[in-house]
C-alpha cells in the first residue's frame, strides 16, 4: 500500500491560501453593506463557498489525497443539497 | 491456511479463546469484532424480548372494547415504549451491528474491522443509550407518551420525561454512526487480495450501502433531538407557531432521518436474503449486479421520499406530488430484488432448511408490506389509511415480517458458525411454521381493521371492531408461543447440539472456509480468493 | 495492496483519515440540519431576520473570522512542520491554534454577555414581544453558535492535546496522522463558522 498519504505542502502555499482568506472576508463583509436585493445572500454564499473550497482543498489537504476521498465530498454536498431542495418543495409552494 | 474442521472441545474458537482479561472483561472490553458482534447480539436480543412483552401487553389491551387492563395514559406509555425499544434498540442496530461486526470482516477476508476500538466504544455507547431510556420510564414525569415519533407539539409540552428519553436515542445515534464510519472505511481498506468490488458478497454490498445511510442520515436525527430537548429547556420556539416557529419543520427534519432508517432496517435484511437463497438452490445468484446496485438505488432514493410521512401533515400540494413520486421510484430497485431472487430459485436444487425458509417467508412478508406500502405511497389513498391500523399492519409486515424473519434466517444461517453446534432442525422448522401463522393472524386483522376505519395508538374501540381485534390477539399468542419455542431450541442447541462442522451448508462465502466457532484471529494469513461468492457453477464449496 | 497482506489495520493512515473525513461529513449533516431551518425560516421572515442580525455585533463577528482564519493557518502549518521533522515549531503552532480557540471563544463571551445583558436569549420575555422572525433568528444563533462553540472548545482541547503529544514524542515525522486528523477536526470548525459568519453577521 505505497500511497502518497502524507504530501507535505510547503509553508509558502499556506501563508498564500491564508492571505486570500483573509482578503475574501474583506470582500464578503464589503458587499454585505451594499444593498442588492436576493442577491446579497447569493453572494454571501457563493463567497462562503469559494473560501470553505481554499480551506478544503489546501488546509485540509484534499487536494493531494486520494480521489475516493473526494468522491465521498461530494456524496455528502450533494445529499445535504437535496435535503435542502426536496424541503422547499414544501415550504416555497405552501 | 487452518483446518477447517470444528475446533476441539477445549479451544471453541473466539468463544473461549483471545481477549485481554479472563470471563466476562474478556468480553466487554473485547475489540475482537466477532466477540462484540455477539454483545450487540445477547443486548439487543434482550430488549427484543422486552419489547415484544410489551407488544403483547398493548394486544391484550385491545382485546375488548373499553379499558381492559391498563389505563389510557399507560396505554400511550406501553405503545411508545415498545415503538422506541423496537426501533432504535432492536431493529436499527440490528443488522449491521450484530451480523455486520460478526460476519462483514470474515466476508471480505479480514482480521477485524478498520477502527476495533471504536467499534468497542460504539457498543458502549448502546448501552449507555439503553440505560438512559430505561431510567427516563422510571424518572421525572414517567415514561414518555408521544409515540416513537417525538412530534412537536405535543413533545414539547406534555410532562412526561421526553428530554432524557430523547437523549437516549440522541446518544444511540451515535453509535450508530461509528458502525456505519467502520464499515466504510473497513469495506474501502480491508478487502483481501482479489476480493475485488465484484467479488463482494451481497450482504456486504447491503451493508456498504446501509452504512452510508447511518453516517448521512443519522445526524440529522441527532440534531432533531437536540432541538426538541432545547425546546424543552430554553424554550427556542423554533417549532412553535406562537414564535414564528413551523411544527412541520420538526416532522421534515425527523422524517429525514427516520425514513432513510427504514433502509437501515431493510437493507441488511435483503443482503442476507440474497446470501442466503444460492446457497440453498446450490446455483450462482441471478443478476449480481443488479442486486448490488439496487441497494445503493435503494439507499439513494429512499433518502428523498421522507415527506410521504407527512401527506396530511398541512405540508405543500407540490410537496405531496413530488414525495409521492418519488416513493414509487423505490419500489423499482425493490422490485428488481424480488425478481432476481425467484430467478435465482428457478430450476435450482432446492433444500428448504430453516434458513431457506425464513428467507423465502421475507419476501412473502415483505412483498405484502411493501405492496401495501404503495397504497400509502399514493397520497389520495393515504388520507384514507393514514393513522389507522393499516398502518400498523403495514409497518409490522415490513420491519417484523420482513427485516425480523430475515433476522432470525440469519441467526439460523450462521449459528453453526458461531456456536460450532447445529440445533434441532426440525423443531426450528416448526417454530418457523407457528410464528408464520400467528404473525399473518395477528397482523392482517389489523390491516383489515385500519381499512374499516380503526385508527392506531387508541386504547380504546367501537364495538364493531371487536372480533378482529380478538383474533389479532390470538395471533400475537401464537407468535410468541413460536418465537420462545425458536429461542428455546437455539439456546439448547448452543449447549448440547451437535457439532456442525465447518461447512454444514455447503455455503462459498469466506466464513465457511475457518472452522466453527472461528479462531480468535480470523485468518491465519490472509486469503487470497479466486472465485466470486456465488460461484457454484464452478468451484465446489469447501469441506462437504 | 502488496504480497505481503495488508499491514495491519492500526498502521494504515490512509484508512484512519477516511474515517476521520467520514466523522466529518457527520458532523456537517449536524449543522446541516439547523441550516435547513435557516433556510427556511430566512425564506419565510426575511424582514425581521435582517432586522435582527443588524443587531448582532460585527466587528467582534469579524475578529473572530479572522481568528479562525488565523487558527486554521497555524494548524495546517504544523502539519507540514512535522512532515519535514520540525517538531519543536510544531509544538508552538500548535499551542497557537489553541490559543485562537480560546481567544474566539473570549469573544464569544463578551460578544454573550452584551445580548444577554440586553434581555434576548432563547425563551427571553424581551424576545415574546417581538415580531416571531426575529425570535426565530435569535433562537437558531444561540442554538447554531452554542454548537459551534461547543466544537471550538472541544477542538482547542485536541490541539492542545497534540502538542503535548508533539513534545513527549508521541507524534514524530513518521507517526502523525492523529494530528493530521486533529487538523481536520480543527479546520472544520472553521469551515462552519466560515457559512455562520455571512449567514449571521452579514444579513442585509
Ligand atoms: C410480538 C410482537 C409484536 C406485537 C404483539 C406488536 C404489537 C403492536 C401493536 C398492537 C401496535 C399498535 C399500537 C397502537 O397503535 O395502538 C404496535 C406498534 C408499533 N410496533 Fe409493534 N408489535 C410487535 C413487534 C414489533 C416489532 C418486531 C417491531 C419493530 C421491528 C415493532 C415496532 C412497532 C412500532 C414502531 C410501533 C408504533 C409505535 C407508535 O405508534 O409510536 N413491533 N405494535
Amino acid at each position: 500500500m505505497n500511497e502518497p498519504s502524507h504530501a507535505v505542502v510547503s509553508y509558502r502555499i499556506f501563508i498564500a491560501v491564508w492571505l486570500l482568506l483573509l482578503a475574501l472576508t474583506a470582500v464578503t463583509v464589503a458587499v454585505s453593506r451594499v444593498h442588492l436585493g436576493a442577491l446579497n445572500i447569493w453572494a454571501a454564499l457563493g463567497i462562503a463557498s469559494l473560501k470553505s473550497a481554499l480551506v478544503i482543498f489546501f488546509f485540509m489537504h484534499l487536494k493531494y489525497e486520494q480521489r475516493i476521498f473526494k468522491i465521498f465530498l461530494l456524496i455528502t454536498l450533494v445529499t445535504l443539497a437535496l435535503f435542502i431542495g426536496l424541503t422547499f418543495f414544501d415550504v416555497l409552494y405552501r | 491456511m487452518t483446518q477447517p474442521t470444528t475446533a476441539n472441545a477445549a479451544s471453541r474458537g473466539f468463544l473461549t479463546e483471545g481477549g485481554k482479561y479472563p470471563g466476562l472483561l474478556g468480553w466487554i472490553f473485547s475489540t475482537d469484532h466477532k466477540r462484540i458482534g455477539l454483545l450487540y447480539m445477547y443486548s439487543v436480543l434482550a430488549f427484543f424480548l422486552v419489547g415484544v412483552t410489551l407488544g403483547v401487553i398493548i394486544r391484550l389491551e385491545l382485546i375488548a372494547p373499553g379499558e381492559t387492563i391498563v389505563s389510557a395514559q399507560t396505554y400511550n406509555a406501553l405503545f411508545t415504549v415498545h415503538g422506541v425499544i423496537m426501533i432504535f434498540l432492536f431493529i436499527i442496530p440490528g443488522f449491521p451491528a450484530i451480523f455486520g461486526n460478526l460476519f462483514l470482516p470474515i466476508h471480505i477476508g479480514a482480521n477485524d474491522v478498520a477502527f476495533p476500538r471504536l467499534n468497542l466504544f460504539s457498543w458502549w455507547l448502546y448501552m449507555a443509550a439503553a440505560a438512559l431510556i430505561l431510567i427516563s420510564l422510571f424518572t421525572g414525569g414517567g415514561p414518555p407518551d408521544t409515540g416513537w415519533t417525538f412530534y412537536v407539539p405535543f413533545s414539547a409540552q406534555t410532562t412526561t420525561n421526553v428530554p432524557l428519553a430523547a437523549f437516549g436515542a440522541f446518544v444511540l445515534g451515535f453509535s450508530s454512526i461509528l458502525t456505519g464510519i467502520n464499515f466504510v472505511t473497513t469495506v474501502h481498506r480491508l478487502r483481501a487480495p482479489g476480493v475485488y468490488w465484484g467479488r463482494l458478497t451481497l450482504f456486504v454490498w447491503s451493508l456498504y450501502a446501509t452504512a452510508w445511510v447511518q453516517i448521512l442520515a443519522t445526524p440529522m436525527l441527532a440534531i432533531t433531538l437536540v432541538l426538541l430537548i432545547l425546546e424543552r429547556l430554553l424554550g427556542a420556539g423554533l417549532f412553535d407557531p406562537g414564535s414564528g416557529g413551523d411544527p412541520i419543520m420538526f416532522q421534515h427534519l425527523f422524517w429525514i432521518y427516520s425514513h432513510p432508517a427504514v433502509y437501515i432496517m431493510v437493507l441488511p435484511a435483503m443482503g442476507i436474503v440474497s446470501d442466503i437463497i444460492p446457497v440453498f438452490a446450490r446455483k450462482p445468484v441471478f443478476g449480481y449486479w443488479a442486486i448490488a446496485f439496487s441497494s445503493i438505488g435503494i439507499a439513494s432514493a429512499g433518502s428523498l421520499v421522507w415527506g410521504h410521512h407527512m401527506f396530511v401533515s398541512g405540508m405543500s400540494d407540490m410537496a405531496i406530488l413530488v414525495f409521492s413520486l418519488l416513493t414509487f421510484i423505490v419500489a423499482i430497485p425493490s422490485a428488481v430484488k424480488v425478481f432476481n431472487w425467484v430467478a435465482t430459485l428457478y430450476k435450482g436444487s432446492i433444500s428448504l432448511d430453516p434458513p431457506m425458509l425464513f428467507a423465502l417467508t421475507f419476501i412473502f412478508l415483505f412483498s405484502i408490506g411493501g405492496l401495501t406500502g404503495l397504497i400509502l405511497g399514493s397520497a389520495a389513498t393515504d388520507v384514507h389509511v393514514h393513522d389507522t391500523n393499516f398502518v400498523v399492519g403495514h409497518f409490522h409486515y415490513v420491519m417484523f415480517g420482513g427485516t425480523g424473519f430475515a433476522f432470525f434466517g440469519a441467526m439460523h444461517y450462521w449459528f453453526p458458525k458461531i456456536y460450532g453446534r447445529m440445533y434441532h432442525k426440525k423443531v426450528a422448522t416448526l417454530a418457523w411454521g407457528i410464528m408464520f401463522t400467528g404473525f399473518n393472524i395477528l397482523y392482517f386483522s389489523m390491516m383489515i381493521l385500519g381499512l374499516r376505519g380503526m385508527p392506531r395508538r387508541y386504547y380504546d374501540y367501537l364495538p364493531e371492531y371487536t372480533d378482529l381485534n380478538r383474533v389479532a390477539t390470538v395471533g400475537s399468542w401464537i407468535l410468541v408461543a413460536g418465537l420462545l419455542l425458536m429461542f428455546v431450541n437455539l439456546i439448547r442447541g448452543a449447549r448440547h447440539g451437535a457439532e456442525a462442522g465447518g461447512n454444514p451448508w455447503g455455503g462459498l462465502t469466506l466464513e465457511w472456509t475457518l472452522p466453527s466457532p472461528p479462531p480468535a484471529e480470523n485468518f491465519a494469513t490472509i486469503p487470497v480468493v479466486d472465485h466470486g461468492p456465488y460461484d457454484y457453477d464452478r468451484v465446489s464449496p469447501p469441506h462437504e | 495492496m502488496n504480497d505481503s497482506g495488508p499491514p495491519h489495520p492500526h498502521q494504515d493512515d490512509t484508512g484512519a483519515k477516511l474515517g476521520m473525513w467520514l466523522f466529518l461529513y457527520t458532523e456537517v449533516l449536524l449543522f446541516g440540519g439547523l441550516f435547513i431551518l435557516y433556510a427556511v425560516y430566512l425564506q419565510r421572515y426575511p424582514r425581521e431576520f435582517a432586522a435582527a442580525a443588524g443587531e448582532l455585533n460585527l466587528a467582534l463577528g469579524t475578529a473572530n473570522t479572522v481568528i479562525l482564519l488565523t487558527g486554521s493557518l497555524l494548524v495546517a502549518l504544523s502539519v507540514s512542520a512535522i512532515g519535514r521533522g520540525n517538531c519543536g515549531p510544531a509544538q508552538g503552532l500548535l499551542w497557537g491554534g489553541a490559543a485562537t480557540g480560546v481567544l474566539f471563544l473570549a469573544n464569544k463571551y463578551i460578544e454573550w454577555s452584551a445580548e444577554i445583558g440586553h434581555g434576548i436569549y432563547p425563551g427571553s420575555p424581551a424576545l415574546a414581544q417581538r415580531p416571531p422572525g426575529e425570535n426565530v433568528f435569535f433562537g437558531l444563533y444561540y442554538i447554531t453558535l452554542g454548537l459551534h462553540g461547543l466544537h471550538v472548545l472541544i477542538g482547542s482541547i485536541l490541539l492542545a492535546v497534540m502538542a503535548v503529544m508533539t513534545a513527549n514524542g508521541s507524534i514524530r515525522r513518521d507517526r502523525f496522522v492523529v494530528l493530521e486528523n486533529s487538523g481536520l477536526y480543527w479546520h472544520l470548525v472553521d469551515l462552519v463558522w466560515i457559512f455562520i459568519f455571512p449567514l449571521y453577521y452579514l444579513l442585509l
